[in-house]
């Protein structure tokens, strides 16, 4: 039993890392119906910078907070740049901006940093393990970030009124358009805040996967099960499906199909999810008529 | 209502639009005889080496083949070609070095057990389109090094250290090296699946894959089976992929699950596209580009291939959508008037 709510709470624990990072997407998909395949790069990408920032001297919390923000910038003007001309394009040349996007990224963490595995510093020291042996320090210290930043994007977009005018841009453009909304800035914010998201998570995961440029891609495929699961057109649901993931993770990979096979346990949700529910749990059923 | 209308009717139009090459148009009879003399005739003229990358060329070329077939022609977005690809290599390897199978004999059953594979992964691939399918398709994609690192399948895939075969001499005393040998082996087995491939796509069944593609409301309404069709479609795909998976291994003489990662099915998508898109030639310039654009890219750094690709794939994207077939194509009709 101890065993078992050990592999529960630090699957919440990463849980959290996956939930930021499938809340990253949602936001995407809300906005534009893309799934961004290059969100992970662009994440490990952001650690490295925040890797250069703290082996330069850097407090922690300084670098953290200019890698955000450099992030956020980045992601708006990869919006700009590249997904603006694309509006209207077919899917298959999304893909292939999305993929060129990841080969970019890839090669330019691989080429600035090298393919060297490095460790990154984790702020959360604690020697002995905490809440009885349950949580190292980190893993602790990482799920209050990830909570701290959900309730921040929550409060965002509930009580400000520009996180209003970005649900109404992405829930009705036109009409949004109409009463003054400029949603093409709308969307390049949101790829900002889902960038700056990302490098969040990447920061927080990259104390336990160590820092190496395709660190993102396992972590990136329980980011997308989790949104799956949760219901890819809901941001709660998508919270909720990233730490279930986690958990399912955890539990599968220490009971069931050994450590071995996780990355394919999410594999089997993505199947499962679109097969049975493809809504997600907390998503609602969209029908078309046609 | 009429709303609903003229945005279906827009959408379907955008779509023919930015693929432009809805048939399969024949290269001249002439050209293609032209090409296939050259190619046999380079067997004698080049090293081993850049027979070695001749062959692997070939290999590419098929399996960017299957993709197209699937993506290209069906409209069904994979990003997990490497999978089957995998599965072709690792069932010549297993058959070759398990079970002494000689190595022509391995290729149809490496298409067969991919085509099987296929078929399977076609069901849930149904209930999915465009983007949702390319993520579905990418997770395979990703997960395919674990599952061939994975413990019970290790007596035959050899778990992380692979499978070493060797390469087949050349048969009946011919006066050929293992590597001119196998070049012209391969170039047989991809001048039938071309010529196939070229066939299906004309014809009946080729005509009902694009109208999919296009329209796959006005397709059932014409009496298409979308379900047989697509998972059908998805099935040859596999098998193609599968064969050149076969062909690479045993050019290799090697397959390890980390030379199967999410790259290869990566890979194979900036062929498709940077060859061309609904193009069956289209496949042989993409294989091309995977092949000798590393090469020329590892000089300047290891990093440089992948940023390179990424940057003409965007590129492609937004200049070319046609790809390098699409390009000649336009060129030909414009030096022939009479072609068009």
């Amino acid at each position: 039993m101890q065993g078992v709510l050990h592999q529960i709470l630090s699957g919440l624990a990463t849980g959290g890392i996956y939930a930021s990072l499938a809340l990253a997407l949602v936001m995407i998909y809300q906005a534009t119906h893309h799934v961004n395949f290059a969100q992970g790069e662009m994440a490990t990408l952001s650690t490295y910078i925040a890797y250069t920032m703290v082996t330069a001297g850097w407090s922690y919390w300084v670098s953290f907070i200019a890698t955000v923000v450099v992030s956020f910038i980045m992601g708006v003007v990869v919006e700009r740049v590249l997904m603006r001309p694309m509006t209207n394009a077919p899917v298959l040349a999304l893909v292939g901006v999305f993929i060129g996007l990841l080969l970019i990224v890839n090669a330019m963490t691989g080429w600035i940093w090298d393919f060297t595995i490095k460790t990154f510093p984790s702020p959360f020291h604690s020697s002995t393990p905490l809440l009885g042996g349950f949580l190292s320090g980190h893993e602790l210290g990482s799920t209050v970030v990830t909570l701290v930043m959900l309730l921040c994007i929550y409060l965002f977009f509930r009580h400000t009124s520009l996180g209003l005018a970005m649900r109404a841009a992405a829930y009705n453009p036109v009409s949004s358009r109409l009463v003054g909304v400029r949603v093409g800035w709308m969307l390049a914010l949101g790829w900002g805040l889902a960038a700056a998201i990302g490098a969040i998570a990447g920061m927080m995961i990259a104390p336990i996967v160590f820092l190496d440029p395709n660190m993102m891609a396992g972590v990136l495929l329980y980011a997308f099960a989790g949104a799956l699961l949760g219901g890819i057109e809901n941001p709660l649901g998508a919270v909720i499906g990233g730490f279930a993931v986690g958990v399912i993770e955890n539990l599968g990979g220490a009971y069931v199909v050994g450590t071995e096979l996780k990355l394919t346990l999410a594999l089997v949700i993505i199947v499962a999810v679109l097969m049975i529910k493809p809504s997600g749990l907390l998503g609602r059923t969209v029908m078309s008529r046609v | 209502m009429s709303g609903e209308i003229t945005a279906e009717a827009t959408e379907a139009s955008t779509s023919i639009r930015t693929q432009p090459s809805t048939r399969a148009r024949p290269v001249p009879f002439a050209v293609t005889v032209i090409v296939l003399a050259g190619a046999v005739a380079l067997t004698f003229l080049v090293s081993n080496y850049h027979l070695f990358q001749l062959t692997m060329l070939v290999g590419y070329a098929v399996a960017i083949l299957g993709l197209n077939i699937a993506t290209g022609y069906n409209g069904q977005i994979s990003l997990g070609h490497g999978a089957f690809y995998a599965v072709g290599a690792y069932t010549a390897a297993i058959l070759m070095s398990n079970f002494d199978v000689p190595y022509w004999a391995t290729l149809p059953i490496a298409a067969i057990i991919s085509a099987i594979i296929g078929f399977l992964i076609g069901f849930p691939a149904l209930r999915f389109t465009g983007l949702y399918l390319a993520l579905t398709t990418f997770a395979l994609a990703v997960a395919v090094p674990q599952l061939l690192k994975f413990k019970g399948i290790e007596d035959w895939t050899g778990g992380v250290q692979g499978i070493v075969i060797s390469k087949p001499e050349a048969p009946f005393g011919l006066p050929l090296n293992p590597d001119q040998w196998l070049y012209l082996f391969s170039l047989g087995v991809a001048g039938l699946l071309f010529l196939f491939a070229w066939n299906l796509i004309r014809g009946r069944i080729g005509r009902a894959m694009m109208a999919i593609r296009d329209h796959a409301l006005a397709a059932e309404a014409m009496g298409i089976d979308l379900a047989l069709l697509k998972t059908r479609t998805f099935a040859v795909s596999a098998m193609y992929t599968g064969v050149a998976g076969a062909l690479s291994a045993i050019a290799v003489e090697f397959v390890a699950p980390d030379s199967f990662t999410v790259f290869v099915s990566i890979f194979l998508f900036v062929g498709l596209v940077v060859g061309g898109v609904a193009s069956i030639t289209g496949a042989i310039f993409g294989a091309a580009f995977i092949v000798f654009i590393p090469n020329i890219a590892e000089q300047v750094s290891k990093a440089a291939p992948g940023a390179i690709y990424g940057v003409i794939l965007i590129a492609f994207m937004y200049l070319m959508p046609s790809g390098v077939a699409g390009l000649l194509r336009r060129l030909y009709h414009r030096l022939v008037p009479s072609s068009r």
